[in-house]
């Protein structure tokens, strides 16, 4: 029965749907903590008045993703990688994505 | 009966786009969980596997949707400023919030927590989604992949789930009016 289910796809662009929202989840929460940090460079993500710094926090981040996506895709295509790496790597940044996100992490770099 | 505009796009920001996208998470879950050789056969897998595809990208389209109009259409009304001298904060619930040091916390931790961690909800779902769609049937020889990508939509519930908890509890200190 399992014989008959096809194994013959290449996982590189699995692995590289996987690494970029790795990637992107990273950017973004790193933009989170860095404008959080910096009031100058929070400020400057202020793109459309209404959402404030939301605003180009979330379209950078976005945009990472699907970036990164672009171009892993293009670079992985029909190849077998090492998904257990990349893996792990993208695991590692989703969870880079989530700290960034967490405002007690903020305070740890926030003088007082 | 009676629901603003605001309420209204309220409701559906996060009672259909995050409501579809937190009750459906277990059963796409169960469904890319369940996608072993051993346990169906391989007519039984691609019937399966074309219902988890539609069910996946269904949700991810949910949370981007969630995220989105979150973002620019309620969370303008949110942290909107109250002009100068204004003593009743009622339709500015960030300020309202801010306002009282017993609910400033829904704001500072809360409000700051949810309008982030929910952009990490569609990536990862958008993520799942794609691999899914990508492997079709062959997903169920890919236990390593199967994995992974159960680590990325759980991952995505909880982004989900904090920010549709404190939407809730921040709705119900300071509704958007």
């Amino acid at each position: 029965m399992a014989n008959r289910i096809p194994d013959n796809k290449p996982n590189g662009p699995a692995a590289a749907a996987l690494l970029a929202g790795g990637i992107g989840s990273a950017i973004f929460g790193l933009i989170v903590l860095f404008s959080e940090i910096s009031e100058s460079f929070g400020a400057a993500l202020n793109w459309y008045n209404p959402v404030g710094p939301l605003s180009g926090k979330s379209t950078l981040g976005i945009a990472a993703f699907f970036i990164a996506w672009a171009v892993l895709h293009s670079m992985w295509k029909g190849k077998e990688v090492n998904f257990n790496s990349i893996s792990t790597t993208a695991l590692a940044l989703l969870a880079i994505g989530l700290l960034g996100t967490f405002p007690p992490v903020w305070h740890l770099f926030i003088p007082e | 009966m009676d629901m603003t505009g605001r309420e209204v796009w309220t409701v559906i920001h996060g009672m259909v786009f995050g409501f579809i996208f937190l009750l459906g998470f277990s059963g796409a879950l169960y469904g890319v969980y369940s996608m072993s050789p051993e346990w169906l056969t391989a007519e039984g897998m691609t019937k399966n596997v074309n219902m988890i595809k539609a069910y996946v990208w269904g949700l991810a389209l949910a949370a981007w949707a969630a995220v989105i109009s979150g973002t620019y259409i309620v969370y303008p009304w949110y942290r909107a400023r109250p002009p100068e001298g204004t003593t009743d904060f009622a339709t500015f619930p960030r300020s309202l919030l801010l306002a009282d040091e017993s609910t400033a916390g829904w704001h500072e931790f809360g409000m700051e927590w949810k309008e982030h961690v929910a952009f990490l909800a569609p990536i990862a779902a958008t993520v799942v989604a794609f691999v899914v769609s990508y492997y079709g049937p062959t997903l169920a020889r890919k236990v390593g992949e199967r994995r992974a990508l159960m680590i990325f939509f759980i991952v995505s519930f909880a982004a989900a789930a904090v920010a549709g908890l404190f939407g809730a509890f921040i709705t119900k200190a300071a509704p958007v009016r």
